[in-house]
C-alpha cells in the first residue's frame, strides 16, 4: 500500500477521534454528560493496559515464550477481582482528596511533601520513557511492514526519519488533545470517550485478525487446537518463579503506571462504577488474549522464519492478500499507541507541571503566587513536558537500537513504577509510615532498578561497560548488575525485580519505624487510612481570620478561571447563611479551598500557595487527639456535637448578619426621612429665594432669564426626584408594566453608552466590549434593561478614580441566561460598603452632587428583579465591578 | 459703613441666591463652596459675619464652626448656620456649639435681610 494513503489514513483517523473529543467536551461543558460517565465508559477507558504491546507485542510474546504472555493480564485481572480491598480504596482517597496524579497521592499521604512528589516525578518519567520507546518502535514497525514503495506516491522514508515524525505527530496531537484548558479538577471527559472509542477500535481489529485466522486460515477452533499442539508453542515450560514475578509485577503495575492511576483514580466519576470493571475489565483482557496463540501458530507456520513475530498482527492478512482487514489491524495497533502515548504524558505532563515547575516558580517568585496568571504558566509547561516525554521515548528507542521485543521493552517500565508500590500500599494501610521511610525506599528501589536492569538495556558498553557485567564495579564481584550478592541463577528481569523491592521494602519499613511524622503528616496519614469513616472530618489547619477572602478569592481565580472560583465562593458564602461571593476564612472554608485548588495544582503546591496568604498552617492539639484517638464511639458522639455545632454557628451567623442589617436598615430610615427632605428643601430654596427677587421687580432683563433658568432648572430637579422616588415605588410594588420584545444586546448597551456619555463629559473612557458576544437577541424590556446599563456606566464615570479610566462590559451566556459584567478600573467598592450600595439613599459619598439622591442602584435592583434577573456587585475584580444576569427568554407570567 | 458678609455654601444656585439678596442690601459678600478657603478670604478682610451651609462636602458646617469658635481671632466672630435638613437635633448641637442664627430652608428673602442686618447690628 502507498506511504502517503497510510499517513493519510492515520490523519484521518486522529481527526476523526479529535472531532469525537471536542463534541464530547462541547457537552460536558453544558452539563450534558449522561451515558459519557457510564460504567461502560470507564471499563473502556481502562483498557488503555493495552498498549502496542498486547496488540503487536502479546503475538511475538506467544511465538517466543508460549503462554507466559497471560501472565501479563493475569495480573490486572486479580486486582480487578480483588477491586474490593485496594482499588476502591484507591479511587474513595482519589476523590477526597482530590488527587491529580500518583505522584500527588504518594506526597500528599506523607504531609503534603514536595521531595516525594518530585521523587515519583522522576522515576514516573524515567520509567515510561521505554515504555513510550515501545510505542514509537511498534508504529514505525508497522509503517514499515505495510508501506510499500510506489511509483506515484512517495516512498517511505527510513525507519528512524518515520519514528522521528511519530514522536512529533503524537506530541502535536497529546498537546492540542490534552492542554487545550486547564480543568478544574483534572478531568478530561473528552479525553476518556476517544480513548474508549479506541479501546473498541483495537478490540474489533484484534478479534477481526483472530476471526480470519481460525476460520479463513485454518478449518475452524477444532483445526486450530490440533495445529497448536503440533507446534513449537506447545513445548514450552512453565518455570514458576518467572509465573509469579511476571504475574506480580503485571498486578502492582496496573495501579502504578500513571496512566492507570490517571484514567482509574483521576478521571472517575463514580465510585460504583468499580463495581461494573471489576468483571466487565477482565473479561475485555480475555477477548483481547483469546485469538493471541492461533494467530501466532499460524504466523509461525506460514511466514518466513525471518519475520518479526511481533508484526504478525499486520503481516498475516497482508501475506493473504486481506488488504481491508491489514488496514484495520494497521488502525487497531495506531490506536493502542496514541492512545497509551497520549494518557501517560498527559499523566506525566501533569506530575512535572504541578510537582517541579509550580515549586520552583514558587520559591522563585513568591509574590506572584498571588497575582501572577497561574493558569498560563502551567499549561505552558505541561506542553513543554509532553514533547520532553516524547522526546525521551524516541532517545531510548534510537539509544536501544529499535530492535528488542516489544515485551522484554515494556516489561523494564513494569519494574520500574513496580517501586512504587510500597510506598503507596503501606501509606493507605498503614498510620506508621513516614516520609522518611517513603523518600528512601522510592530513591533505593529506584537506584537498583535503574543499576540492574534499566541502564543494561541499553546493551553492554552503552552506558555499563561489558567488563562491569561479567567482574563488577571496581571489580568487587557481588555488585555484578546481573548477579546482585552473587545470586546469578535467576532470570534478568526477576532477578533485578527481586532486588529492587526487597530492598526498597526493607529501607520503607527500617525508615518508618526509625522516624516520626509531623504534624500535617499524622493528620493525612489518618484522613488516608481511615478514609472510609465517614466521621473522619478533613483536616485542618488554617487559624481563622488570617486571610483576606477578597484575596484569596483573586488567588482562585487565577488557578481556577473565574467563573469556577465566583461559583465555588458564592457556594461557600451560602454554606454560611451569607449573601455574596465572599465567605468568611473559616477553616473549615479554607481547607475545602486548599483541597479545590489542589484538584489544579497538586496538594504540596496548594497547601504552600494558601500559606502565602494566611501564614503557617497550625495543627492545633485537638486536631491531633481528634486523629489520635482510636475510639469510634467518640469520634461519632464528636462529629455529632461538631455538626449541631456548625448548624447553631451558621444560624447565629445569618441572625447576626440579619439583625446589622436591620440595625443598618433602621439608621437609613431615620436617614431616609432627612434626606428625603434635604432633597426636596434644596431646589426649592433657589425656587423661592429667586421666584422672590423676580416679584420684587426692577431687574435688568438678562437677570430676569438668568434666574427664570434656575428656576425652571431647579423644578426640573424636583420633578426627576420625584419620578424616581415613583418609579421605585412602582418596581417594588411589582405592579410594573413590562414591555416585552426581542432585542440585540449590543444595540440596547450601544444606546446606553450614548445616554452615559452625558454624565461627566469631560471624562473619557477607554471601553473595551465584545461585540462578538454581544451579538445575541434578548427577550426583555429593553428600555428597562437600557436603564439598569446607563446607571452602571454612568456611576462608573462619575465614581472610577483611575487617571486613565477604563471600562470593561464582557458578556457570557450559560444555561439560558445571559451574564453581562460592566467592570471599570479605578478603586471598587470596600467590602464593608457592598451589602448596602444596592439599598435606597445609600450613597457613599458626600463629594458629588452630580447624580440623583442615591436611589440609582436601588432602581437597578428593582429593574432587574422585574426582570427575573439580579444585580450584584463582584468582588475581586481589580474595579467597581457589577454583573448583571438575566434570562434569554422573559416569559410573561400568567396573570 | 458696609457689612462683610463671607458666605459658605456648596448648591451654586442657593449661593447666587443670597449673594443677590445681601448685595442688594448694601452688603459686601464673599462666596465659596466650601470650607477650604476659608483661610485665606480671613486674611484678606475679618467678615462681620459668617454664614454657614450645614452639609458641606470636606469639613462639616459644624467642623468649620468648632475651628472658629477655637481660635480666638474669630472666637466671637458672629456666624448663622444654613441647613435644608431640619430636624431639632442639628439646631440643638448647633446651638450648643455656639452658633448665633439658626436658619432652615428654604427661607423668605425677608428674614435672611433681618436675620444680616441684626446679626452685625446695622
Amino acid at each position: 500500500m502507498p506511504f502517503n494513503i497510510l499517513v493519510a489514513a492515520c490523519v484521518a483517523y486522529v481527526i476523526c477521534l479529535f472531532l469525537v473529543a471536542w463534541v464530547v467536551e462541547r457537552r460536558a461543558d453544558r452539563g450534558q454528560i449522561g451515558w459519557l460517565r457510564s460504567p461502560l465508559v470507564y471499563t473502556l477507558s481502562l483498557s488503555i493496559y493495552c498498549t502496542a504491546w498486547t496488540f503487536y507485542g502479546a503475538v511475538g510474546y506467544a511465538a517466543r515464550s508460549g503462554l507466559e504472555f497471560l501472565t501479563i493480564y493475569l495480573g490486572p485481572t486479580l486486582v480487578f477481582i480483588g477491586w474490593w480491598w485496594i482499588l476502591r480504596k484507591l479511587v474513595r482517597i482519589g476523590r477526597q482528596q482530590r488527587v491529580t496524579s500518583i505522584a500527588d497521592l504518594i506526597s500528599s499521604r506523607f504531609g503534603k511533601s514536595n521531595l516525594l512528589g518530585v521523587i515519583v516525578t522522576v522515576i514516573a518519567v524515567v520509567a515510561a520513557t521505554p515504555y513510550i520507546a515501545l510505542q514509537l518502535q511498534s508504529v514505525t514497525q508497522s509503517f514499515g511492514a505495510f508501506a510499500s514503495p510506489t511509483q506515484d506516491g512517495f516512498a517511505p522514508p527510513d525507519t528512524e526519519s518515520t519514528a522521528i515524525w511519530v514522536a512529533a505527530g503524537l506530541a502535536l496531537f497529546t498537546i492540542i488533545f490534552g492542554t487545550r484548558n486547564l480543568d478544574a479538577k483534572e478531568q478530561h471527559h473528552g479525553i476518556v470517550i476517544a480513548i474508549a472509542v479506541e479501546a473498541v477500535v483495537k478490540l474489533v481489529a484484534l478479534v477481526g485478525v483472530g476471526v480470519f485466522v481460525v476460520w479463513g486460515l485454518a478449518d475452524g477452533p477444532a483445526d486450530i487446537i490440533a495445529r497448536i499442539d503440533a507446534s513449537d508453542i506447545a513445548d514450552w515450560d512453565l518455570q514458576p518463579g518467572r509465573w509469579a514475578g511476571l504475574i506480580f509485577v503485571s498486578a502492582a503495575a496496573v495501579i502504578c503506571l500513571p496512566r492507570m492511576f490517571q484514567v482509574m483514580v483521576v478521571e472517575n466519576g463514580d465510585e460504583r462504577h468499580l463495581f461494573t470493571a471489576a468483571w466487565a475489565f477482565p473479561l475485555y483482557l480475555f477477548a483481547m488474549s483469546l485469538f493471541i496463540v492461533p494467530i501466532a501458530v499460524v504466523g509461525l507456520e506460514r511466514l518466513p522464519s525471518s519475520a518479526n513475530p511481533d508484526m504478525f498482527v499486520l503481516t498475516l492478512p497482508l501475506a493473504e492478500g486481506q488488504g481491508t482487514l491489514a488496514m484495520l489491524a494497521f488502525l487497531g495497533g495506531f490506536s493502542s499507541a496514541t492512545s497509551m502515548v497520549i494518557v501517560e504524558s498527559i499523566a506525566l505532563a501533569t506530575m512535572v507541571s504541578n510537582h517541579i515547575v509550580m515549586p520552583i516558580w514558587l520559591r522563585l517568585r513568591p509574590s506572584q503566587a498571588v497575582s501572577g496568571d497561574v493558569r498560563r504558566l502551567v499549561l505552558l509547561s505541561r506542553r513543554f513536558s509532553i514533547a520532553a516525554v516524547l522526546g525521551l521515548g524516541y532517545a531510548y528507542y534510537r539509544m536501544s537500537g529499535g530492535s528488542t521485543a516489544l515485551a522484554a521493552i515494556g516489561l523494564i517500565a513494569f519494574a520500574g513504577v513496580a517501586q512504587f508500590l510500597p510506598a503507596m500500599l503501606f501509606g493507605i494501610f498503614w498510620r506508621g509510615a513516614t516520609r522518611v521511610g517513603a523518600a528512601l525506599g522510592l530513591s533505593v528501589g529506584f537506584g537498583v532498578w535503574a543499576y540492574t536492569l534499566f541502564l543494561p538495556s541499553f546493551g553492554p558498553n552503552a552506558v555499563i561497560p561489558a567488563m562491569v557485567f561479567v567482574n563488577g564495579p571496581f571489580d568487587i564481584d557481588w555488585l555484578r548488575p546481573r548477579a546482585l550478592l552473587g545470586v546469578d541463577s535467576m532470570d534478568p528481569l526477576i532477578h533485578s525485580l527481586f532486588w529492587s523491592l526487597v530492598l526498597n521494602t526493607a529501607t520503607f519499613l527500617l525508615g518508618s519505624l526509625l522516624t516520626f511524622p509531623g504534624p500535617v503528616e499524622r493528620m493525612q496519614s489518618a484522613a488516608f487510612v481511615r478514609v472510609f469513616d465517614a466521621a473522619a472530618s478533613g483536616p485542618r489547619g488554617w487559624s481563622r481570620g488570617m486571610a483576606e477572602p477578597e484575596e484569596l478569592l483573586v488567588m482562585a481565580q487565577r488557578i481556577l478561571g473565574d467563573d469556577d472560583a465566583l461559583l465555588f465562593f458564592e457556594a461557600e458564602a451560602r454554606g454560611q447563611g451569607k449573601l455574596g461571593y465572599l465567605p468568611d476564612p473559616t477553616p473549615e472554608f479554607m481547607a475545602r479551598l486548599e483541597r479545590r485548588l489542589a484538584g489544579s495544582v497538586g496538594a504540596a503546591t496548594a497547601h504552600a500557595m494558601i500559606s502565602q496568604l494566611a501564614g503557617r498552617a497550625m495543627v492545633t492539639v485537638e486536631d491531633l487527639m481528634a486523629v489520635a484517638s482510636e475510639s469510634a464511639q467518640i469520634m461519632e458522639y464528636s462529629a455529632r456535637l461538631e455538626s449541631q455545632q456548625s448548624e447553631l454557628t451558621r444560624t447565629a451567623r445569618a441572625l447576626r448578619d440579619a439583625n446589622e442589617k436591620l440595625m443598618q436598615l433602621s439608621v437609613q430610615k431615620d436617614a431616609f426621612l432627612s434626606q428625603i427632605s434635604h432633597e426636596l428643601r434644596t431646589p426649592m430654596t433657589s425656587i423661592r429665594a429667586f421666584s422672590e427677587i423676580l416679584t420684587e421687580g426692577d431687574l435688568p432683563p438678562d437677570m430676569v432669564t438668568n434666574y427664570g433658568r434656575i428656576i425652571h432648572d431647579e423644578a426640573k430637579r424636583l420633578t426627576r426626584l420625584l419620578d424616581d422616588l415613583l418609579d421605585l415605588s412602582v418596581l417594588e410594588n411589582g405592579s410594573v408594566q413590562l414591555n416585552l420584545g426581542l432585542t440585540n444586546l449590543g444595540e440596547m448597551i450601544d444606546r446606553a453608552l450614548a445616554a452615559a456619555s452625558n454624565t461627566k463629559p469631560e471624562r473619557s473612557f477607554l471601553i473595551h466590549r465584545d461585540l462578538p458576544m454581544e451579538n445575541i437577541f434578548l427577550r426583555t424590556d429593553a428600555d428597562r434593561l437600557v436603564q439598569v446599563f446607563i446607571n452602571l456606566i454612568s456611576n462608573a464615570r462619575k465614581y472610577c478614580d483611575a487617571a486613565t479610566p477604563e471600562l470593561k462590559i464582557t458578556v457570557r451566556q450559560r444555561a439560558g441566561r445571559v451574564t453581562i459584567d460592566v467592570i471599570d478600573n479605578g478603586s471598587g467598592i470596600p467590602s464593608v460598603s457592598q451589602g448596602i450600595i444596592f439599598e435606597k439613599f445609600a450613597r457613599l459619598t458626600d463629594q458629588t452632587r452630580a447624580g440623583g439622591a442615591g436611589l440609582g442602584l436601588a432602581i437597578c435592583r428593582e429593574v432587574m428583579a422585574n426582570l427575573g434577573g439580579t444585580i450584584t456587585y463582584l468582588p475581586g475584580q481589580g474595579g467597581a465591578a457589577f454583573r448583571v444576569s438575566l434570562p434569554l427568554r422573559l416569559e410573561r407570567e400568567a396573570a | 459703613m458696609t457689612a462683610r458678609v463671607l458666605l459658605i455654601e456648596d448648591e451654586p444656585n442657593i449661593c447666587e441666591a443670597i449673594r443677590f439678596i445681601l448685595s442688594r442690601d448694601g452688603c459686601d459678600v464673599t462666596t465659596l463652596c466650601d470650607g477650604t478657603g476659608m483661610a485665606e478670604a480671613m486674611r484678606k478682610g475679618m467678615p462681620d459675619l459668617v454664614i454657614l451651609d450645614l452639609m458641606l462636602p470636606g469639613m462639616s458646617g459644624m467642623e468649620i464652626l468648632a475651628q472658629l469658635r477655637a481660635d480666638p481671632a474669630t472666637h466671637a466672630l458672629p456666624v448663622m448656620m444654613l441647613t435644608a435638613k431640619g430636624q431639632g437635633r442639628d439646631r440643638e448641637a448647633a446651638e450648643r456649639a455656639g452658633v448665633n442664627m439658626f436658619m432652615t430652608k428654604p427661607f423668605s428673602n425677608d428674614d435672611i435681610r433681618a436675620a444680616v442686618r441684626h446679626l452685625t447690628a446695622r
